[in-house]
């Protein structure tokens, strides 16, 4: 099993990580054990859960991003990726795949978006998520800090963060240094993703291994 | 009737089907007979898997001979736990993937990556058709220079590592394993680092016999492949009369090469052992 991931969007720019920590019960299986891939120029998706679903469901959205590029000449958008990934979940939605997955990237216009799922497909767009084992500690966090607005006003406010990247990414990294003292499954080495209009970036940063 | 079953449980008709017709004579429930624990390590010249050589029917030690580790193709060795018909089954299926393979006749042939890359999907379809081949493998191979080392479970997780074990393994060994392995072991280290882990095994794991079986594969030269040979003879000399079977085994860029079974020292003369009932009047 894969434990925690989260993403957050900005103005410009789009942060996902997740932990790298893989484990069985109470044992640890590996320490290194990469939870990121990227789907497309401007999609990167992070899941938690069963590591074998998640394997498959990867495989799954490469080779149908391969597909649509061989038949359209361009890459998928975000908000495309996100509508194919719902798709792709509740197809199994009687034998489900047990990935919690959360899709952050660049949408059309330049902007970050944060797309947050269920194990089977139902989605939608958000100013930031976490999901796995770890959410339950990092989501108030992130709702104390970032102060989404209520989904309930009108006219609908944007929920990206006003935060710059730099800002964004310390946040991160707090949240999971903070994760990782409280859950067992989270831990060892934490992965982050920074997409933006310069291309993609990756940071690593060590977490505690107990 | 069956069809109204499956209309009135659309989760899993198939499956609902099955058992009602009394076909989970078809499906894998439990094992029966078992090997226990491999443990896998990289090193500076390639990979080392060592296996004991024990297959148990229950709590039975009922064979002692059994060779839990086979090489593949031309760059790789697996290793396997659990139930042996699977792993059996698992060798066939191998064996139909490299000789078609080999039938392309392109020049190259599949690493060590590819291989578990398929078994993966192999477990991982078993499992979601509720019929898991009962194994834990564990895959070591070399290609180009470029060393491999991952596992995959019978549900089909899977991941790679400078170090993996399966079992047991995962429980004894591979805490040894985080604080005493390090980048280059030489062939005499790895070795020893995989005895002591062995070791620790065949002490504290029921299902283990003390004759085991090591593979290595790695980019060495002729030489080496003649000392590892006549280590393993010096090794079998020097056995107690309660001989146990360790085979090593090493796969270079070269080719396999299997080692003589031999045998682990082990140590019970503790006194506590010694007179267990001096202290406790009126016991047996």
């Amino acid at each position: 099993m894969c434990r925690t991931c989260v993403a957050i969007a900005g103005a410009d720019y789009c942060v996902i990580a997740a932990d790298t920590r893989m484990s069985t019960g109470y044992s640890i299986l590996t320490r290194d054990y990469s939870k990121i891939i990227q789907l497309a120029d401007k999609s990167v998706m992070a899941s938690s859960g069963f590591q074998a679903d998640v394997r498959a469901l990867q495989k799954v959205l490469a080779a149908r991003h391969l597909i649509y590029q061989h038949q359209h000449n361009k890459q998928m958008s975000c908000p495309a990726m996100a509508q194919l990934l719902s798709n792709t979940l509740y197809y199994k939605r009687f034998f489900p795949y047990y990935a919690f997955n959360v899709l952050g990237g660049l949408d059309s216009e330049g902007k970050g978006c944060v797309f947050t799922y269920d194990a089977v497909g139902s989605y939608e767009r958000v100013g930031y998520s976490a999901q796995g084992s770890g959410s339950t500690l990092i989501t108030p966090f992130l709702d104390n800090q970032l102060k989404s607005p209520s989904p309930l006003l009108l006219p609908a406010k944007d929920a990206v963060t006003p935060l710059s990247e730099s800002e964004a990414i310390d946040l991160v990294k707090t949240c999971f240094a903070s994760a990782t003292e409280r859950d067992i499954y989270t831990g060892d080495k934490l992965e982050i993703l920074v997409l933006n209009a310069s291309g993609i970036r990756r940071e690593y940063m060590e977490l505690r291994k107990d | 009737m069956l069809s109204k079953l499956a209309d009135s449980t659309p989760a899993m008709p198939g499956l609902m089907l099955a058992s009602a017709a009394g076909s989970d004579s078809q499906r894998t429930l439990y094992p029966y007979v078992t090997g226990t624990s491999v443990v896998g390590i990289k090193y500076k010249d390639g990979i080392l898997l060592a296996a004991d050589m024990g297959g148990s029917y229950g709590s039975t030690l009922r064979y002692k001979t059994v060779e839990r580790m086979k090489p593949v193709g031309k760059h790789s060795i697996i290793g396997a736990s659990g139930e042996l018909s699977d792993f059996q089954e698992i060798m066939r299926y191998l064996d139909e993937l490299i000789l078609n393979d080999n039938m392309w006749d392109d020049g190259n042939s599949l690493g060590p990556k590819e291989v578990l890359n398929y078994l993966t999907r192999v477990m991982y379809n078993r499992r979601n058709k509720f019929n898991p081949l009962w194994n834990s493998l564990v895959l070591g191979g070399i290609k180009n220079g470029k060393k491999y080392l991952g596992t995959v479970s019978m549900i089909g997780v899977h991941y790679e590592d400078n170090h993996v074990a399966t079992g047991f393994g995962n429980h004894l060994a591979r805490p040894i394993l985080r604080d005493e392995w390090h980048d280059d072991m030489t062939f005499e280290e790895g070795v020893k680092l995989l005895e002591k882990c062995m070791r620790v095994l065949l002490y504290r794991d029921r299902s283990a016999v003390n004759k085991l079986q090591f593979h290595s594969e790695t980019l060495i030269n002729v030489n080496d492949k003649l000392l590892l040979l006549s280590t393993a003879f010096e090794w079998l000399s020097k056995m107690p009369k309660f001989y146990t079977h360790k085979q090593i085994a090493k796969i270079t860029e070269e080719g396999v090469t299997i080692s003589q079974p031999y045998s682990l020292k082990t140590f019970w003369g503790f006194s506590a052992f010694q007179n267990p009932t001096v202290g406790a009047e009126g016991s047996w």
